[in-house]
């Protein structure tokens, strides 16, 4: 975590340094400990400080809320220890000591408070010296539950769009592949992983659009199928319209009906789309001629279709109307170079598709823009590979043996910042879900 | 006793005399009576028929016995007989299910088939065409470098190879099914050439008639 902290014991002890300070204005209320005029710097990100809240599982939602706003990567989380922090809480009213606030580097103030039904959260904009929103959120189910970790979740990306103007994800999961070759999912803060299926081997799931359902391929005697399982009603069930043999890669299109996915016969592995809940037979959209395609992503408005494909003698990117009319290959063509790109993924605002390339024997994560065809490699230790864009088109969520065992890891497109999302050895295709309702 | 000094002389006797003395000795002969027995003499004859009969049993028993041997033998042999032949069969039913579960290797990220899978995949033919009732699920393997999705794709062309194969050489392609699983199962766990050489594979299952066909 790139938390600042900013504690009493700190701040003394760098005074011992930083001597002499500089008074701050005698009309500032300066709390015992807190030595202004320190030079602190926060660098680019505008600093978020998030106030206690004195109510059960107060700690839950304040620790939510900070790791929900650092780990969206726009704003840096200021902290402060706990009694120096409510020793700046007035009394009554809204009357805060603005210019300290500002000195600490803070640029909005977050007060949760306790409601009927959940939390109320008002923000106080430092340099206007005023409050500027107040919002109520309800909290679902009872304390650290994942129904209620949701909610907070929740109100951390209504309050990133107070700031921003733009959501954040925390609101979200992410379905993956575990160890065990089930499909688990995860909030992505990493708590609540779960296990949703037990069948004999699955992997590449595949959300639907509203968050409700996924997709995946499930492994029979006879071959894979496409499975679907609903969040709402627990139901796991084979789809009907696939042939049997191998049935791998499913993707929704954005009308949340169309699942493109890849289907093996003996004259190469095709896309076929068919439509969830229709018994119709599905409909080849790829020619291949004996090559492989394989793991279609549909693009936001579901008139294009990215796909990987061996149909030039080794694995590449390339691109399709959903009909699967004007193929044309993505990444660059090198000709003499045995090049593989892969799983690629078309970020929720259109304009990148992440994939994994090899490099020097290794895979590592890259995008490449849509409208230039510029790339961008995000990086290089251990085989990282699967990457899934968050819904903020910002954060993606890959593969990586960085740390040795593979793990999920969630990279943030724009600083290159890295975390590990799971801690149990073998996680790999993650899908990112879109933001989940109530 | 004769003397030196007498001389023995046989007058002839009138053949009357003759008559008479061939009566006498007749007479003398048919007055002869048996002595008087002093045991059981109708008892002494029923011990040896006893014995007689006991003797008579016990070699029938013998023989009996004799006859059970040698029959038992003769089953026992013959047992012995469809015994080994079954034991040579299920050696050699062995061995030809052996030949035909013999797994094939590939080169890294290539479907196309080595001279030593065509070597293998040659020497199931006959195997297939003596067992017509056997039908075979090859499934393809792949080692785990490359996208796990895309490997499952590679399996599945590696096991159309080797049906290819096997079509072209005769076998009906109605008796021969394909499936991959990728990456997602392999031989040997490890990350080196070794183990990679060895997950890089396609394995034949007896699906049905592979018992005694």
């Amino acid at each position: 975590m790139q938390l600042k902290q900013i504690s009493i014991a700190a701040i003394a002890s760098a005074m011992l340094v930083l001597a002499p300070v500089t008074a701050y204005s005698q009309n500032t209320t300066v709390p015992q400990g807190v030595r202004l005029g320190l030079n602190y710097t926060l660098g680019t990100k505008p600093g978020v400080l998030v106030l206690p809240l004195d109510s059960i599982g107060g700690d839950s939602v304040r620790a939510i809320l900070q790791r929900d706003i650092d780990y969206d990567d726009r704003a840096t989380i200021v902290t402060l220890d706990d009694s120096t922090v409510r020793g700046m809480i007035p009394k009554t009213g809204d009357a805060y000591n603005y210019p300290l606030f500002a000195k600490l580097g803070v640029v909005a103030i977050l007060r949760p408070e306790r409601s009927l039904t959940g939390i109320n959260i008002t923000m106080y904009d430092v340099a206007a010296k005023k409050r500027v929103q107040i919002g109520g959120f309800p909290l679902l189910d009872k304390v650290n539950s994942p129904a209620w970790r949701l909610s907070v979740h929740r109100a951390s990306d209504e309050v990133e769009r107070w700031i921003f103007g733009t959501s954040g994800a925390a609101a979200t999961r992410v379905l993956y592949s575990g160890g065990d070759k089930q499909i688990w999912v995860i909030d992505s803060d990493g708590e609540n992983a779960t296990k949703l299926t037990s069948v004999t081997l699955a992997m590449s799931p595949a959300w639907n659009p509203d968050g409700t359902r996924f997709v995946f391929c499930g492994f029979t005697p006879d071959g894979s199928q496409i499975a679907g399982y609903s969040f709402v009603t627990g139901d796991l069930h084979w789809l009907s319209g696939t042939a049997r043999g191998l049935n791998i890669t499913p993707a929704y299109a954005p009308d949340g009906r169309t699942i493109a996915y890849a289907s093996g016969r003996e004259g190469g592995t095709d896309i076929l789309v068919m439509q969830e809940g229709d018994a119709s037979p599905s409909r080849r959209i790829t020619v291949g001629k004996g090559s492989d395609n394989t793991s279609p992503s549909f693009s936001p408005d579901g008139r294009q279709i990215a796909f990987m494909s061996g149909r030039a003698g080794h694995p590449e990117v390339y691109t399709m109307d959903a009909d699967g009319t004007n193929p044309s290959l993505l990444t660059e063509f090198t000709y003499g170079e045995q090049a593989y790109r892969a799983s690629p993924d078309w970020a929720p605002d259109g304009r990148r598709i992440a994939y994994e390339s090899r490099i020097d024997g290794s895979f590592q994560i890259m995008t490449i823009d849509m409208r230039d065809r510029s790339t961008k490699q995000y990086t290089s230790d251990g085989q990282n590979e699967d990457p899934s864009w968050a819904p903020d088109s910002r954060h993606m969520v890959f593969s990586s043996t960085r740390t040795g065992p593979r793990q999920l890891w969630v990279l943030d497109a724009e600083s290159g910042r890295m975390r590990q999302l799971t801690h149990a050895p073998g996680a790999r295709l993650a899908a990112w879900s879109p933001i989940l309702k109530p | 006793m004769v003397t030196d000094s007498q001389t023995l002389t046989f007058e002839p006797m009138h053949p009357r005399h003759t008559i008479l003395a061939v009566v006498a000795l007749a007479l003398a002969a048919g007055c002869h009576k048996p002595p008087v027995a002093l045991g059981p003499a109708p008892m002494s004859g029923a011990a040896d028929s006893l014995n007689s009969a006991r003797a008579d049993s016990i070699a029938r028993a013998n023989a009996a016995r004799q006859a059970e041997l040698a029959r038992a033998q003769a089953e026992q042999d013959s047992l012995r007989a469809v015994r080994d032949r079954e034991q040579r069969e299920a050696a050699q039913n062995a061995d030809a299910m052996k030949v035909l579960a013999a797994t094939i290797y590939y080169d890294f990220d290539r479907a196309d088939l080595t001279e030593a899978a065509r070597s293998l995949l040659l020497a199931k033919v006959p195997v297939l065409q003596a067992k017509p009732n056997i039908r075979i699920r090859i499934t393809g393997h792949t080692d785990d470098r490359g996208a796990s999705e895309y490997n499952l794709a590679l399996g599945l062309r590696r096991a159309a190879e080797a049906k290819a194969f096997l079509v072209n050489n005769g076998i009906d392609a109605s008796r021969l099914t394909i499936t991959s699983m990728g990456a997602e199962q392999p031989a040997v766990q490890g990350d080196n050439e070794e183990a990679w050489s060895r997950n890089r594979r396609s394995e034949f299952e007896p699906i049905s008639g592979g018992a005694n066909q």
